[in-house]
């Protein structure tokens, strides 16, 4: 019987990862391949449909084995993780037929990396957690490889791939000193124990620390473990870049709240103060370097680094109503950048790649809407009221100061300012540019919903908050 | 009775080992290599605990572990091969298409 | 010394040495070959440590099957030995440094391990009666299954990662 509850508890993960294989072999029924993409937008329903179910019958808390828990904290994230698939299928569209990447290879493999990151998010196990993580990793090495002719994508593919695989090695270090200190691999018992054997203060216990804040480091892109994401994200295909820099980003943040709270909650003065730095610096590093960009998609990766340090003030501040304002700023920062990301995807013609900063020139003249959704996408980003990005920063601010940490919120805003500099650059050049020659853009119907999607929540996120933010806090707390 | 630190200890140097590989070495094949090295020593590193702790846990991680690495040394390879294709070069600093 | 002590020493000298010939070849392919009498003296320590599935699968997996792969892809990319003249990066300093430093800070850390938690109950008389094979099998079906599947997952992203990385392109 506890089996059939198993599965039940797993289901969602389930139906998409039968999504994924059916969309496999449709690849070969199908001759329009915007066919499999409706496939896969079905298959996401669904799942979430069941997910949502399960909540209201009353299945959270569950577990199976005590190794992935069916709560509040997975399902949150797991929202986070439907939408960038969601997002990431509709902005694809038109993109894989202009670089001929085969389609049904494409989706499954996009459905494999969120399977694997709900993996990850829903992990009270470090096993359970370690392979969430490949699961994803592998995926979304093979996708930012996937357009073999382009050298770019090979190279990001091999950078990334050396250098994940380099991290997972260090993760899997961390794991096994942990095991050997404590006998178990789940995180409730190595919490117990290592409460009871008093080895907080152990220098074993304080090296796994280390291992593991690298190993996070790595796949977050934290400084000074950022130097892949700029390569990475500029030779990928675009949407791939938009998947990436939205949700193995929030994966590693769920995966890091998990073990940071649960299983190092002893440790937390230490790891604290070992944080706060790397966050600054992590702001510090995305926002200067983002200034001398002019290829976009390098832009949006510096712009997504320099992100990832603001989330991070939120779980370095230690608290969990911190860590409930990242998750809120998670939420917020994937569809903004999602936004952004389609808006340059659209720029993508047959030989022309859109990715530099003057084909931007001019943009608001031939295409206002376009320009118009962009316009907000890069206010969001640097954190201007109305928008949804502004709500983020101040939530996460807000906590920051009410924890004591004044000069960090101050470094923090005075980086966010000098923001302003690159993201409203692009604005400029938009809007007050002679256009260079004719641009046209390649729209399509599903690129349109996803777009629309966006700003619609970004507008209504930055002017009704508080529907977030409780969300993430009763998901958390709940 | 071989003392719980002598491996560890032994596994900790094979995995420095596997980090000078990969930080130290120009051919790509070598690199990739060395990560198979590191692997390994957490392999050694995870049986001996599970000797020593009289757990299995270990054990079924190492199992795992080597499954998962299989799967990674597929992949790692394939996208060498593709980049090989395109670019017949595989020493790591030639490979700087993507310097901005 | 007693005799298992000594057999460890020598494990112990023979894995190191075999680790840094592995790093050190100029020629990948020897390089490979160094790495697979590695894997036979790991296999073989998994057998003193009571792990004889491991050792198994280490070598028909480990040494039977991705070495098999990495040794294709070596001769499929047709490397020269010569083409490979420098085999250092410039920066080779730096990171025997930080390799060095790491190996002697994880020493001094990690040689203060003991044994701390309560001992589980699979003891070695328990390895020897029922095997170490039906012990592994009992457990992989029952407590880690979902792990066990999820990596089931995992090979088929490799197998797709293989195929559409590497197809011949129909145009």
């Amino acid at each position: 019987m506890s089996h059939l509850r198993s599965m039940i508890l797993i289901s969602p993960e389930l139906l998409l990862v039968l999504t994924a294989l059916s969309l496999l072999l449709l690849d070969f029924l199908v001759r329009r391949k915007g066919t499999l993409a409706v496939a896969g937008a079905a298959g996401i329903f669904i799942s979430a449909y069941v997910n949502y179910r399960l909540i209201k019958v009353g299945m959270t808390g569950g577990t199976i084995q005590g190794m992935f828990a069916f709560d509040g904290y997975a399902n949150f994230f797991k929202l986070i993780f439907y939408t960038t698939l969601l997002l990431t299928i509709l902005l694809s569209v038109k993109y894989l037929a202009i670089e001929k990447i085969s389609a049904g290879e494409y989706y499954s493999l996009l459905i494999f990396s969120t399977v694997g990151m709900m993996i990850m998010a829903a992990a009270t196990d470090l096993l359970m957690l370690y392979l969430g993580l490949e699961l994803m990793a592998l995926s979304t090495y093979i996708l930012a490889g996937i357009v073999r002719g382009d050298r770019r994508s090979n190279e990001a593919a091999l950078k990334y791939f050396f250098l994940g695989a380099f991290s997972s090695a260090f993760l899997l270090y961390g794991i096994t000193l942990v095991y050997g200190l404590t006998g178990s691999t789940n995180l409730r018992e190595i919490a117990s124990a290592l409460h009871s054997l008093k080895l907080a203060e152990s220098p074993i216990t304080m090296l796994s620390l280390i291992f593991f804040i690298t190993a996070f480091g790595f796949k977050i892109a934290l400084a000074p473990f950022h130097m892949w994401a700029p390569d990475v994200y500029e030779g990928a295909p675009t949407p791939v870049t938009a998947f990436m820099s939205a949700g193995p980003k929030a994966a590693g943040f769920a995966v890091m709240g998990r073990v940071l709270f649960d299983v190092f909650g002893g440790l937390q003065m230490q790891w604290s103060i070992i944080l706060e730095p790397l966050a600054i610096l992590t702001i510090a590093v995305g926002s200067i370097i983002a200034l001398s960009q002019t290829n976009i998609k390098r832009m949006l990766a510096y712009s997504s680094i320099a992100h990832a340090g603001y989330a991070l003030i939120g779980i370095v501040i230690g608290t969990p109503e911190g860590f409930v304002s990242t998750m809120n700023y998670l939420m917020i920062y994937m569809i903004m950048n999602m936004g952004a990301f389609g808006v340059v995807i659209m720029l993508k013609r047959e030989g022309f790649s859109g990715e530099n900063l003057e084909d931007y020139a001019g943009l608001a003249k031939r295409h206002p809407v376009a320009s118009a959704l962009m316009l907000v996408f890069m206010f969001s980003l640097t954190g201007i009221p109305p928008t949804a990005g502004f709500i983020g920063k101040f939530y996460i601010f807000m906590e920051a100061v009410y924890a004591g940490h004044i000069y960090l919120v101050i470094i923090a805003a005075l980086f966010s300012a000098v923001s302003a500099f690159f993201y409203l650059r692009v604005v400029m050049y938009m809007y007050m540019k002679e256009p260079a020659g004719d641009i046209s853009l390649s729209t399509s119907k599903t690129a349109g919903i996803a777009l629309a999607f966006a700003v619609i929540m970004v507008l209504v996120i930055g002017v009704f908050p508080s529907l977030l933010l409780n969300f993430a806090r009763n998901s958390f707390f709940g | 009775m071989v003392p719980l630190s002598w491996y560890i200890m032994l596994s900790a140097v094979v995995f420095s080992i596997g980090v000078l590989g990969f930080l130290m070495r120009r051919n790509l094949i070598m690199v990739f290599l060395s990560i198979e090295l590191m692997l390994n020593s957490i392999n050694i590193s995870l049986a001996a605990f599970s000797h020593y702790l009289q757990s299995i846990t270990g054990q079924i991680m190492v199992f795992l572990v080597i499954t998962v690495a299989a799967a990674e040394a597929a992949i790692g390879l394939a996208i060498l091969m593709a980049f090989y294709k395109n670019n017949p070069t595989i020493k790591a600093d030639e490979i700087n298409l993507l310097k901005g | 010394m007693t005799l298992p002590q000594l057999f460890f020493a020598y494990f112990a000298v023979s894995i190191t040495g075999l680790s840094l010939l592995v790093v050190t070849r100029k020629n990948p392919v020897h390089g490979v070959l160094w790495m697979l009498v590695l894997f036979v003296h790991i296999a073989m320590l998994y057998l003193f440590l009571n792990a004889e599935f491991l050792a198994a699968i280490q070598i028909i997996i480990y040494a039977g099957a991705i070495l098999v792969l990495f040794l294709f892809v070596v001769m499929l990319l047709n490397l020269r030995v010569e083409e490979t003249e420098r085999r250092f990066q410039w920066s080779w300093p730096v990171g025997l440094v930080a390799a060095g430093g790491y190996a002697v800070s994880l020493i001094f850390i990690l040689v203060k391990i003991t044994v701390f938690p309560q001992p589980g109950h699979y003891t070695i008389e328990k390895m020897q009666t029922e095997g170490n094979l039906m012990i592994i099998g009992k457990v992989l079906y029952t407590k880690y299954l979902l792990p066990f599947e999820i990596t089931s997952l995992i090979l088929l992203v490799a197998i797709i990662g293989a195929v559409v990385l590497t197809k011949k392109k129909q145009e």
